[in-house]
């Protein structure tokens, strides 16, 4: 299946792209020739097969739990050292709300 | 002999015999750089001063008897890898300005043992790419030329092309990289350099950027077998802050090294053999086979039905992990900010990511997004999650019969800038025999075992079982030595 403009503006919506109509015939291009060649994955029989989620190789110990509790705490200036604009202990970001 | 022709065992043997101390050796690196990375861009950062006194204390340390394994050797780091208080920029504009307040696990464990960093090496952008020309801080050339052809400028692969460039031009003996789809191993087979990709929980991924969580680890470059050995003691472990890292003992991979493969079982998987491969390719493999049958290994021919399967799942699996990794680039918490005076939070989102992540990049995170998508989660996603189960049993089936298993490394020598960029799956082909080992979490070795016609490196791959990093070395091993691989590029200090 191919991808029309809308479509490849909707993904580029969710995926937090801005994306100008110069660009829109380029990438669509380029993502109906990746998709186009991914499809072949359709012919392949996986009936009954579990899906492999993780990258563990068979074998591997499962993942362990850990307490529910703060590992690093109270380093908010250190945090807060790569932001690019910050008001107090806090992130800055432009208004939100109207 | 110069310090920077020195490999990590023969360097680390000069210090304790105090013939050399890490100081000259650091310093004969950063002279190199200084003087060759202009031309090669294999660092994007270099660290000088750091170094400098990194390598002063690992003198001092050695004096008190108090030297570590790796004690004053000089590396190379993918600026990949966080490193406290060095800018880390996964070669993008997204990461601008961004210092990590912490260590990664690997680059930890390295300076424990007494590493010296040198500085972070190039790659491409986030680690998505197989040319390192989709770094933001430009291109990386290869140090090996084409003899009918020596004014073009070859890719050194990717993605960790800056560290694969700079062991091979001896600016360093050896460098950290990390593996998604073949990233340590086919820039090792273009730079004619050694490079392993351990089994997926051999080494934690803390502090490595993401790029695919399931498929990425680390790994070690170096200009031998053994030298990869040494590295990668240092590197793996197990780590609380990585749930995916595997709890299990660090054998002495460099004993492994030397101990042959009398009586070894090496599977040939006939799906490898492609059409369009160069014969000069085929040539070599076939070669590399029979240093291992007159090593006393026997071959034997396998079958890993759902290989053509494994480039297209992977480019399902990596995109859509990616685009969940990815969306923490949002120009709030660091990194770049895009916005114009009165925007709203969503139209800095939008453009901070437009500007910051390149087109390979964005192209990933569309894809990504798309399979992931609701209503195509299941056509696409999960399809992949499952043909992904079938081609780890593939694997999971051979172990049955064979050791270990050896294939080429990558389907052709290294390319000259420019060829391959306008179409994305003819470059996503170079992952063609190195993305499976990915995909099932298995260890992989790229060796140097010869030339083509044209004077280019070609690397033979070892993939084992498992945890069998043992194995793998093994094998690579005897390759090497059977190999007596001497040559070196043409751009080298």
């Amino acid at each position: 299946m191919s991808l029309d403009q809308a479509t490849v503006r909707r993904v580029a919506a969710l995926a937090r792209i801005r994306l100008s109509d110069a660009d829109l015939p380029r990438v669509q291009g380029e993502l109906n020739a990746i998709l186009g060649w991914i499809e072949q994955l359709q012919a392949v029989d996986t009936e009954g097969v579990e899906p492999m989620a993780g990258g563990a190789p068979e074998g591997a110990a499962p993942m362990p739990m850990r307490e529910d509790v703060v590992t690093e705490g109270g380093i908010a200036d250190l945090i807060l050292a790569n932001a690019p604009d910050r008001e107090g202990d806090y992130f800055a970001v432009p208004k939100v709300v109207e | 002999m110069r310090p920077t022709d020195l490999t990590i065992a023969e360097g680390l043997a000069a210090l304790e015999r105090r013939e050399l101390s890490a100081l000259e050796w650091t310093r004969a690196c950063l002279e190199a750089i200084e003087r060759l990375n202009p031309r090669l861009n294999a660092f994007i950062t270099v660290t000088a001063e750091q170094a400098i006194a990194a390598a002063r204390a690992s003198d001092a340390r050695r004096a008190r008897g108090e030297a570590g394994p790796l004690e004053g050797v000089p590396l190379a780091i993918k600026d990949l890898f966080c490193t406290e208080g060095v800018r880390t920029t996964a070669a993008s504009r997204m990461l601008e300005g961004f210092v990590p307040p912490y260590e990664s696990t690997v680059t930890a464990q390295l300076k424990r043992d007494g590493a010296v960093f040198l500085g972070k090496a190039n790659l491409d952008e986030f680690a998505m790419g197989s040319s390192n020309l989709t770094s933001a801080f430009g291109g990386v050339e290869n140090p090996w030329k084409r003899a009918d052809a020596p004014e073009l400028r070859l890719v050194p692969g990717g993605s960790s092309g800056g560290s694969a460039a700079a062991v091979a031009a001896r600016l360093a003996p050896g460098a950290t990289g990390t593996d998604t789809g073949g990233s340590i191993r086919q820039p090792a087979a273009f730079c004619g350099i050694a490079g392993i990709k351990p089994t997926y929980g051999r080494c934690s991924r803390y502090g490595i950027v993401a790029f695919a969580s399931s498929l990425d680890q680390a790994g070690p470059f170096a200009r031998t077998v053994e030298d990869c050995a040494i590295l990668l003691r240092s590197m793996s472990g197990h780590d609380p802050k990585d749930s995916t890292s595997a709890d299990r003992p660090v054998p002495d991979f460099r004993a492994a090294v030397s101990r042959g493969v009398k009586g070894l079982r090496i599977g040939v998987p006939r799906e490898y053999r492609v059409e369009g491969m160069p014969a000069e390719i085929e040539a070599l493999w076939r070669q590399g086979l029979a240093w291992l049958r007159d090593a006393g290994a026997e071959i034997v021919e396998i079958s890993l039905p759902h290989t053509r399967h494994a480039l297209p799942t992977y480019y399902v699996v990596a995109p859509a992990e990616a685009s969940s990794n990815l969306a923490r680039y949002d120009g709030v918490r660091y990194g770049l900010r895009v916005a114009q005076q009165g925007d709203h939070l969503r139209a800095l989102y939008e453009a901070t990511r437009a500007e910051g992540f390149g087109r390979e990049v964005q192209r990933r995170i569309l894809i990504g997004t798309y399979v992931l998508s609701a209503g195509y989660y299941d056509a696409y996603y999960l399809k992949a999650q499952k043909v992904r189960a079938l081609i780890a049993r593939d694997f999971a089936e051979a172990w049955k019969t064979v050791d270990a298993i050896v294939t080429p490394t990558a389907p052709s020598a290294a390319f000259a800038e420019g060829e391959k960029q306008d179409d994305p799956v003819a470059m996503y082909l170079n992952d063609i025999f190195t993305v499976t080992a990915n995909l099932a979490g298995l260890p992989g070795i790229s060796v140097p075992a010869g030339l083509d016609a044209k004077g280019l490196p070609l690397g033979l791959q070892v993939i084992g079982r498992p945890f069998d990093e043992e194995g793998v070395l093994a094998v690579g091993g005897a390759i090497e030595r059977a190999a007596g691989f001497r040559a070196a590029p043409e751009v080298r200090a």
